[in-house]
């Protein structure tokens, strides 16, 4: 629970210094994610503690060392949550390792993602300062939206100090339907739905069923429950189903075979079915697609690609070559320049994202 | 690495571009552009001198309106090679001088791609080109029961790709997000006439967030010839609660209780009690004038789910102190309620000959301290002010009156206006929360960020634009003027379009 920003600098400086690149590490839930990681491990639990929380202003301010399940407890007990239901991937997880990692949960397609949740981050940059951008405020426009960027870069832009997160009230009613269809008619559904008002909130295909969660207000979930047919699924059971999808501990995840990758597809969420070797677990209203797969990298990228998304190696996968999808060489150019204003002496979990970033 | 040698390339100071011989960059041009797509003559660029900051004029040197996505490539390689400074423009709507022409630069109008090219119901997108309405994209959705949720109060005019620029936002906001929140892909060109493609189709893209950092850049990143935003279904049914408050701060005390019992209401909107007096001889809204203040607390969705929004909403209301509470029975009467609202700015030109609209952002809990302080200010500078406020997102509008024909009044104005983005920094909040930065808010920012920071906004900069050629001297001021701001504030803000609605 202590502000360790001066220490973290000296260190910051010296590694700049003498060009030692550094691990940035949390709780190592998500050590399994990107490429490599390589360097000097960088422990960011003792920066820990939420510095403010004002569930009237719904916003949140945490150190990155925070435990993400003490402060999703925290934001509980006002009966409010992150909305984009961030994956901890073991007990470890931290706040900050949450903000650079980047994931969202079953909530994503219709709550919004993590990025879209951060108000303000306060790092230290690769030549050890500490800047601030962003707020703790709704809607600020003043300067380049840089808390944002910081969302997802896996560390390799600068060190998360502290970080501003937007909470929403939970839903006071939720339940969740199952219907038995195969995958063309659940894409299909979940896509018309989407273009209704309905309290959707989470959906997940896999093996001929579909799970639909529905959230919101009491009269809302129960009249489109009525609407949307289905089977009720039973409380404790469609809960402990969430968490399964939630934290990657459902049945369909579990022990990936000797050459097999589970891949995470990124699609248009009406994109036909992909139709590629191997199983898939299809979210966020056909958004998000996990494929477990022995098929070649290359096969996979290049489908993935012509339906209009991208595909990540998230498991499995040689983390020596390009875990994330390549980027055109003008996008490409322009990161590259982007690590070079953040991090010059790039010491940032060097390679984590891409190769030179 | 030896950190001393990383200069900023940007941003130290103004950089210089009174050599640029205007015939030589008219005649590159011309090779590249059509006959009618290029403008020179002082008569032809007079309509391009300001955009809704009409206080900042300049004409541009030049006017280039390219039709395709190959002539802006084409004109910005033409720029970059000849280091001619761009400033892209969309409807021109903007309230900080954002498309504030460059002396020595070409305004590029994107007027022209006013084309929507693909609109996908089933996957509830549409991609449009930059200078289509932002409410003609609702008009285009609308008979799929979709449409597109960011209104910023100029939205009949307004164009999509100002929209990007600027990361506008809206009544709805809080519940439906700001543009950042509704942009999926925009398709772009850097000043070196590289197309760059950023963000996706899908929900999220590989790569650092580039997408994040060009909407609400001011157009000083790149250039976006093609935008992909998310169509939102139409809620069933809006209805509008009214409350009257015999106190300000109850009031504001209320929008915070209707915060924590869990409620996000579609919008949320407080005015102070001289700004009820202006539109209500203007409008005749029905506002109870006795009060305070007064509360718009809109909810929408499902008949149900409003039903019970509405109930929960009027028991904190209630709970809070309301003096008066009334619920819109119809379409009409919550188009009433909305009706003052939307008329405060042209209220406000009503019953005062000037009027400079601030925009900053504070925390909700603070609101009591800000009005108190713009009462004293009222004191301080002989002058009034008006108050409207986005109260969901703690989005301040205060609208200071004066008459810029009465000797000084222009000044004090400014300096009302500067105290009250200064306070607003000071409180934890910030100078612009929906309008942007542009020229108006420049010296601002030198009060919001530190050196460290504002060197780092250079540097990303840099990582599009490396010679500083898009926008020069918008959004981020140079570390020069900064070591200069006091002494440099140069005018205020009139509104040149009072036809159309802003709040």
């Amino acid at each position: 629970m202590s502000d360790l920003t001066e220490q973290w600098r000296e260190r910051v400086r010296a590694a700049a210094a003498s060009g030692t690149a550094l691990q940035v590490r949390g709780g190592g839930t998500k050590a399994f994610y990107g490429r490599e990681p390589v360097g000097e491990v960088f422990d960011t639990r003792g920066h820990a503690g939420v510095v403010s929380y004002e569930p009237t202003e719904l916003v949140v301010t945490a150190r990155a060392g925070t435990p993400l399940a003490e402060l999703e407890a925290l934001v509980a007990e006002r009966g409010q949550m992150l909305a984009f239901e961030p994956p901890h991937f073991g007990a470890g997880a931290t706040v900050g390792g949450c903000v650079a990692a980047g994931l969202s949960g079953p909530r994503r397609a219709t709550a919004g993602a993590l990025r879209d949740f951060v108000l303000g981050v306060r790092i230290l940059d690769g030549r050890g300062e500490a800047l601030s951008f962003g707020g703790q405020v709704m809607k600020n426009v003043a300067g380049y939206d840089l808390s944002r960027a910081i969302a997802g870069s896996l560390g390799t832009l600068g060190l998360i100090l502290d970080v501003s997160l937007k909470v929403l009230p939970r839903p006071v009613a939720e339940t969740t339907l199952r219907f038995a269809i195969d995958e063309k008619e659940a894409i299909d559904r979940v896509n018309d739905w989407g273009g209704q008002p309905l309290p959707i909130s989470a959906s997940a295909w896999c093996d001929g069923a579909l799970h639909l969660r529905l959230s919101g207000a009491e009269a809302a979930v129960r009249a489109a429950e009525r609407r949307l047919g289905g089977d009720l699924v039973e409380a404790v059971g469609a809960s402990a189903f969430w968490a399964g999808v939630r934290e990657q501990t459902d049945a369909y995840f579990a022990d990936l075979g000797a050459g097999e990758v589970l891949w995470r597809l990124s699609l248009p969420s009406s994109a036909a079915p992909v139709k590629l070797p191997g199983t898939q677990f299809i979210e966020w209203g056909g958004a998000l697609r996990w494929l477990r797969s022995d098929a070649p990298a290359a096969t996979i990228r290049e489908r993935v690609a012509a339906l209009g998304g991208h595909a990540t190696a998230f498991r499995g996968f040689d983390r020596s070559s390009d875990v994330f999808h390549p980027l055109a060489a003008p996008v490409m150019a322009i990161q590259r320049r982007l690590k070079q204003a953040f991090d010059p002496a790039g010491i940032f979990n060097p390679g984590r994202f891409y190769d030179g970033l | 690495m030896n950190i001393a040698a990383d200069p900023v390339v940007l941003g130290e100071q103004e950089a210089d571009f009174s050599s640029i011989d205007k015939v030589r960059v008219v005649e590159a041009l011309a090779r590249v552009l059509p006959a009618g797509a290029l403008m020179y003559d002082a008569e032809d660029l007079r309509p391009y001198e300001c955009d809704g900051l009409s206080a900042y004029r300049q004409l541009p040197m030049v006017v280039a309106l390219p039709t395709t996505e190959a002539q802006v490539v084409a004109v910005l390689k033409v720029c970059s090679e000849m280091g001619v400074p761009v400033v892209a423009r969309g409807a021109g709507t903007g309230l900080s001088g954002g498309a504030l022409p460059h002396e020595f630069g070409v305004v590029l109008s994107l007027a022209r791609f006013n084309r929507i090219l693909h609109l996908d119901p089933h996957a509830r997108t549409a991609v449009v080109q930059p200078g289509v309405r932002n409410l003609a994209i609702s008009e285009a959705a609308a008979p799929h029961g979709l449409y597109y949720a960011p209104d910023p109060s100029s939205q009949i005019a307004c164009t999509i790709g100002g929209n990007v620029a600027e990361n506008s936002g809206g009544v709805h906001c809080l519940k439906y997000g700001l543009t950042v929140h509704n942009v999926l892909r925009v398709r772009g060109v850097t000043i070196d006439g590289e197309i760059v493609e950023i963000g996706n189709h899908g929900l999220d893209a590989p790569g650092y967030d580039l997408l994040a950092l060009v909407i609400g850049s001011e157009g000083m990143l790149a250039v976006v010839t093609e935008v992909t935003v998310r169509l939102t279904p139409k809620p069933q049914l809006a209805q509008c609660v009214l409350a009257a408050f015999d106190d300000v701060i109850k009031a504001g005390e209320a929008v915070a209780e209707i915060i924590a019992a869990g409620i996000i209401p579609a919008g949320l909107e407080m005015m102070d009690q001289p700004a009820t007096a202006a539109v209500e001889q203007f409008v005749h809204a029905g506002y109870p004038l006795d009060a305070k203040a007064i509360l718009l607390c809109e909810s929408d969705g499902t008949p149900e789910e409003v039903a019970e929004e509405i109930e929960r909403v009027r028991a904190v209301l209630e709970a809070s102190g309301a003096t008066e509470i009334r619920v819109s029975r119809d379409e009409t009467e919550r188009m009433k309620f909305w009706a003052g609202r939307k008329a405060a700015f042209p209220a406000a030109g009503r019953i005062s000959p000037d009027y400079y609209c601030m925009d900053g952002t504070i925390p909700r809990k603070r609101l009591g301290e800000m009005l108190e302080a713009i009462q004293q200010m009222e004191g301080k500078h002989g002058l009034r002010c008006i108050n409207v406020f986005h109260a969901g997102d703690g989005n301040l509008h205060p609208l200071i009156l004066f008459d810029a024909n009465q000797a000084g009044e222009l000044e004090r104005a400014e300096a009302f206006g500067a105290d009250i983005l200064e306070l607003s920094v000071a409180l934890g909040g910030t100078i612009t929360g929906e309008h942007g930065v542009g020229i108006e808010k420049i010296n601002q920012m030198c009060s919001q960020f530190t050196r460290p920071e504002l060197a780092m906004f250079f540097r990303v900069k840099g990582a599009f634009d490396p010679r500083g050629l898009l926008n020069p001297g918008k959004a981020i001021p140079t570390l020069n003027r900064c070591a200069e701001y006091g002494r440099m504030r140069v005018s205020n803000g009139h509104i040149p379009y009072p036809d159309i609605p802003r709040f």
